[in-house]
């Protein structure tokens, strides 16, 4: 009796496993693919081959030049056949194989043919590939066609044409504009599809022209619109015409809200979530506004569906960060979520909690999240501990049961991305909340003693050395520094030698017995560790010659590297070995533009164990470089800054002029940098007129005039002025472009003996306190801020009267000021009602400075700012506030 | 009992299928011949970007013509259209006196085409209604037909409008298949079958070689 059984298991099992595609080759697909050429088509087999031939081109298999060619015109072949089935497939095949455009012309006719067909699957298919292979010329003539097809009464055709409109607007933008009449009928087509397709391509058509757009929407809310594709988009449409609006019309009634709210109540669950999530990204969005929304979602969070439930929790995560209050109402139905068969969702239902949760509710969250992450990958247990960081610092009297919790899971497994979170999440705790500081040194100090990744050693290592010797009993954690020196790598090593020094520095009790191990780390087999130790040993032993002060011991072993590390690189690069040593102080300070995306991690904030931020430096140096190259300017000492340049014209005008303001010292160099853009002119002996009646303290010392300024090869003029040593003085000048104008033969290139005089008006320019500002971050800004002598901290208050917004004052006073924003704190959070900024940057005479300046907004948008600056020196503490009370 | 075996041979080999490539320099009427062979009728053409591909029927031939456009960037996509291919029908604008000797090039380049080598070569010399049109001869002396050797061929006179000419080619197209299919004698070359016998080939050279104009 069991022998049948069993077989009969067997059989399922091999049907399981059996797929059509299973053992597909390519060389014996290729030599099947000969079929193709049989006198005697045999439609249904050749639609086969393609199939395999399909198949083999998504498992990413590419084929040669010539394989792809044979196979190609093989399969141009099938055209004589009239089966439909094969002719679908050999569309599919000319699109997939997207043979070169000299080839590919020859199906062009056949396409053409098929377009104007009787049978619509042709008509709509070599649409599609038709666009695919199309240049502008062929697209031309076949643009009749496509016009009619957009609006032809098959839907399948229509879709076909519209959907080949929005991409042939990448490449023909101008020809698919002209369709716009036809598009428009298309949308209020009865078919789902089409209508959803022609709404797109109307947009994409508009896109640039926001009144368009917002007229179009303004006629298609009004309830036109039945596919619910279509609808999504146009609330995603709307969505967008409401943000562009609200920056320009003031507080009231939001347009098209009721539209939104509408739609809450669709039939279509896909609209309801869309209509709900636009609700809850609108800027500034209330909590009336807010409750209607966030209640489908919490019927979402029991659906069924587990994509309706990952939708739903995934936004009310989002919502969660800014308006916790809204989303406690589904609190109850998250906790069901967190046992959610789908990680994600779970995930994410845990992270919401921890935001939405209140501080009674912790500890029990964390004794389920403890349960549940050893079920989950990696990505998910950082998301989590992030979450969990962030709910510490709000709650920060439960910092013993989360430090816990995060300790526990340190000692875990894990990848370098998960243990780098958790490490991350732990110093900021520490940093954040001092109670937390020895507990969370403490397991810090248990993690290194097992640590696979060296990166991680070596920060741990640095962040003790400073931490460390200000705790209550220092000695304690000088054991597992050294064990590091007596287990670990040679990198690590390093690094624990420079702790134990930074021991050494900070409490003298232990420095005999630091001594006695730095003087063991004499001995290592690695020269970074050797030297590093007879370094430490020789700056610290009280009378040595190195080091002078014990001051100046503990700046250079604590102080902050004050040049960005690109610059330092770079510095060092360009460095020739020679008698003279290299001088640190030449490196440039200046940070330029940071790339985008740091700014754009705010929950990352560099707080952590982030290097500070460096950009690079190639303009900076290019502006060195030029200057230098000039021997007028070579008196003028070191370039302290270059501002990024200023257009001086309108845009598409006879001359382009922009200028880049040189600050020096004594003086000032005005760049001027020029573009002819006529070709029939040559400008010679070009100069710039400056006015400077309206800048008192400068005095014009030179002009380098320009010599020759042909057409579209841009040159520079410059202009110097003289101006008090040391002193941020400002002013405003005018300026006039002279020059020599001479007609310039087009066909010849050659111009005229004679020449005319010309001059040409261009904006004035100004010289503000910003422009003696050097933007330089750095890495801790609260060490940095005690560091400064408190005696020239100045604070004042100003009311600044109303503005639009938070957002908008900060970045406008961090204008005014030219200072580089830390910690991400340029940032500032929707809604919030007061915001704390910290800038930091040099003055001219390279005094450091460094600004926390508060913002508060009330309901009636008036602007309190408490500004607090200091700096190496009172007077520029000072010069801040005037600085500001004058902008 | 010659007569029996004969009829025999027409019901096996009666309803044949063959396959010819029509080919030429562009504006030659290529098209216009292919759908007044398929519909008879005339129609209006544009030049052709790519292939077109019709059945036609004639005395129990089914023909499957390819008639591939002639514009200068198509001329080097020809060859993928030769292989199982039993006869070529080149087309000739017979009033474009200028552009013979470029008639003659390409003709000569596909004839010699590894996959052409043994198929049968038609000529239309195509317009010969108009004015001051070569003559079918002129023609077979501009492409160089006298100096072939070893092939099948026959120049025929055409006027694709009025449809004369047409249909006596296909004649020839067809008798001359059935003469040498059945002999055993392989008229086209494919990717996978290739027959070739110098001798009985010369054989059947010295039989069929006529010209009629």
């Amino acid at each position: 009796m069991a022998q049948p059984f069993v077989k009969k298991d067997d059989d399922l099992d091999e049907e399981e496993e059996y797929s059509p595609f299973y053992g597909i080759e390519k060389g014996a697909v290729l030599q099947e693919a000969r079929v193709f050429h049989d006198p005697q088509l045999d439609a249904r087999r050749c639609s086969q081959v393609i199939t395999k031939l399909l198949y083999l081109l998504n498992q990413g298999e590419t084929f040669t030049k010539v394989e792809a060619t044979e196979v190609f015109f093989a399969v141009t072949k099938l055209f004589q056949s009239k089966d439909t089935v094969l002719r679908r497939m050999v569309y599919l095949m000319i699109k997939e194989l997207s043979p070169s455009a000299d080839e590919v012309i020859i199906v062009t006719s056949s396409l053409m043919k098929d377009m104007n067909s009787k049978t619509d699957m042709y008509r709509a298919n070599a649409i599609r590939v038709l666009c695919r292979i199309t240049d502008s010329t062929l697209l031309t003539q076949i643009e009749r066609y496509l016009k009619q097809a957009i609006v032809d009464k098959n839907p399948v055709v229509a879709s076909a044409a519209l959907v080949s409109g929005v991409h042939l607007l990448q490449t023909n933008s101008e020809i698919v504009k002209r369709w716009s009449n036809e598009v428009q009928e298309a949308v209020q087509s009865r078919a789902a599809l089409v209508q959803f397709h022609a709404l797109a391509l109307l947009h994409q058509i508009r896109q640039n022209d926001r009144l368009a757009v917002s007229k179009l929407v303004t006629s298609l809310t009004k309830g036109s619109v039945r596919s619910p594709l279509a609808q999504c988009l146009l609330i995603r449409y709307t969505s967008q015409v409401i943000r562009e609006s609200s920056m320009n019309t003031q507080a009231g009634e939001r347009p098209f809200f009721d539209y939104l709210e509408s739609c809450l109540r669709h039939k279509s669950e896909m609209v309801v979530f869309e209509a709900a999530r636009a609700i809850t990204e609108l800027s500034g969005v209330t909590s009336r506004e807010l409750t209607p929304a966030i209640t489908v979602l919490q019927l979402f969070l029991s659906s069924s569906k587990p994509v309706l439930r990952f939708a739903a929790i995934r936004t009310l995560n989002k919502v969660a960060s800014t308006h916790p209050l809204a989303v406690t109402n589904c609190n109850i139905d998250m906790e069901s979520l967190i046992s959610d068969q789908n990680r994600s969702i779970a995930t994410l239902a845990i992270t919401t909690l921890l935001k939405t949760g209140n501080e009674s509710s912790v500890d029990r969250l964390m004794k389920q999240i403890t349960n549940f992450m050893s079920d989950i990958a990696d990505e998910f247990k950082i998301v989590v501990v992030e979450a969990i960081r962030s709910l510490c610092l709000k709650f920060p009297l439960k910092y013993r049961s989360m430090m816990n919790f995060l300790s526990n899971i340190l000692r875990e497994e894990g990848g370098f991305d998960y243990k780098k979170a958790i490490v991350d999440s732990i110093v900021i705790l520490i940093r954040d909340i001092p109670d937390a500081k020895e507990i969370g040194l403490f397991h810090l100090c248990e993690f290194i003693e097992d640590c696979e990744f060296t990166y991680l050693s070596t920060q741990i290592l640095h962040f003790l050395g400073n931490e460390g010797p200000k705790t209550s009993d220092p000695s304690k954690y000088i054991r597992y520094i050294y064990n590091r020196v007596i287990l670990e790598n040679a990198t690590v090593r390093a690094s624990a030698v420079s702790t134990l020094a930074k021991f050494g520095a900070m409490v003298d009790s232990l420095k005999p017995r630091i001594f006695v191990l730095l003087r063991r780390c004499l001995f290592d087999s690695d020269d970074e560790v050797r030297d590093r130790a007879t370094l430490y040993l020789n700056t610290l032993e009280s009378d040595a010659s190195v080091g002078g002060t014990d001051e100046d011991v503990k700046d250079f072993l604590f102080g902050p590297l004050d040049v960005p590390l690109v610059n330092l690189e770079t510095s060092l690069r360009n460095y020739e070995a020679s008698d003279i040593p290299f001088d640190i102080n030449s490196v440039p300070k200046e940070v330029k533009s940071q790339p985008l995306a740091e700014k754009k991690a705010p929950g990352k904030k560099a707080i952590g164990l982030g290097a500070p931020p460096s950009g690079p430096t190639s303009v900076v140096d290019a502006y060195e470089k030029l200057l230098s190259s000039i021997p007028e300017f070579s008196s003028f000492g070191k370039l302290f800054k270059s501002c990024s340049p200023m257009e001086l014209t309108e845009p598409e005008t006879e001359y382009a002029v922009n200028v880049v303001k040189h600050i020096f010292d004594g003086h000032v160099v005005f760049q001027y940098n020029c573009t002819n853009t006529i070709p029939e002119q040559l400008l010679e002996k070009v100069t710039v007129f400056v006015d400077a009646s309206e800048a008192e303290e400068f005095s014009e010392v030179l002009t380098k005039p320009l010599q020759s300024l042909p057409y579209d090869s841009p040159g520079q003029t410059f202009v110097a002025f003289e101006k008090p040593e040391g002193v941020p003085a400002i002013g405003k000048f005018s300026n006039l472009l002279k020059f020599v104008v001479k007609e310039v033969d087009p066909a010849t290139g050659e111009a005229d003996e004679e020449g005319v005089e010309d001059e040409y008006q261009l904006e004035d320019l100004e010289i503000v306190a910003a422009d003696y500002m050097l933007k330089v971050g750095v890495s801790n800004f609260k060490n940095a801020w005690e560091n400064l002598d408190p005696d020239n901290e100045r604070i004042d208050e100003y009311g600044l009267g109303v503005k639009e917004s938070l957002a908008e004052t900060v970045s406008a006073v961090i204008d005014i000021l030219g200072m580089q924003p830390c910690e991400g704190t340029e940032v500032v959070p929707n809604n919030s009602r007061s915001h704390t900024c910290l800038l930091s940057g040099i003055f001219i005479g390279n005094v450091k400075v460094l600004v926390r300046v508060s913002f508060g907004i009330d309901g009636s948008k008036q602007v309190a700012m408490k500004l607090a600056v200091r700096s190496e020196d009172p007077d520029v503490s000072e010069k801040i506030h005037e600085i500001v009370a004058e902008g | 009992m010659g007569q029996a075996f004969r009829k025999l041979f027409d019901s096996i080999f009666g309803n044949k299928e063959m396959r010819v490539v029509m080919l030429g320099l562009d504006a030659a009427g290529k098209t216009t011949i292919l759908y007044k062979l398929h519909i008879g009728e005339v129609l209006s053409t544009v030049p052709t970007i790519g292939f077109n591909v019709e059945k036609v029927q004639y005395k129990n031939v089914m023909f499957t013509v390819w008639d591939v456009g002639g514009q200068e960037k198509l001329r080097p996509l020809w060859r993928h259209y030769f292989n199982n291919t039993d006869g070529l029908i080149y087309v000739v604008d017979s009033l474009d006196r200028e552009r013979i000797g470029k008639a003659k090039a390409e003709f000569q380049a596909i004839i010699n085409d590894p996959f052409m080598l043994n198929s049968v070569i038609l000529v239309f010399a195509n317009k010969q209604d108009m004015r001051g049109a070569m003559t079918p001869m002129e023609v077979c002396e501009g492409l160089g037909l006298y100096d072939l050797r070893n092939r099948v061929w026959h120049i025929q006179g055409t006027c694709a409008l009025r449809g004369d000419g047409l249909y006596e080619g296909l004649d020839w197209l067809a008798s001359t298949l059935k003469e040498l299919q059945p002999s055993g004698r392989a008229t086209s070359v494919g990717t996978s079958s290739s027959f070739y016998h110098p001798a009985k080939n010369a054989l059947m050279q010295a039989e069929s070689s006529q010209i009629f104009v």
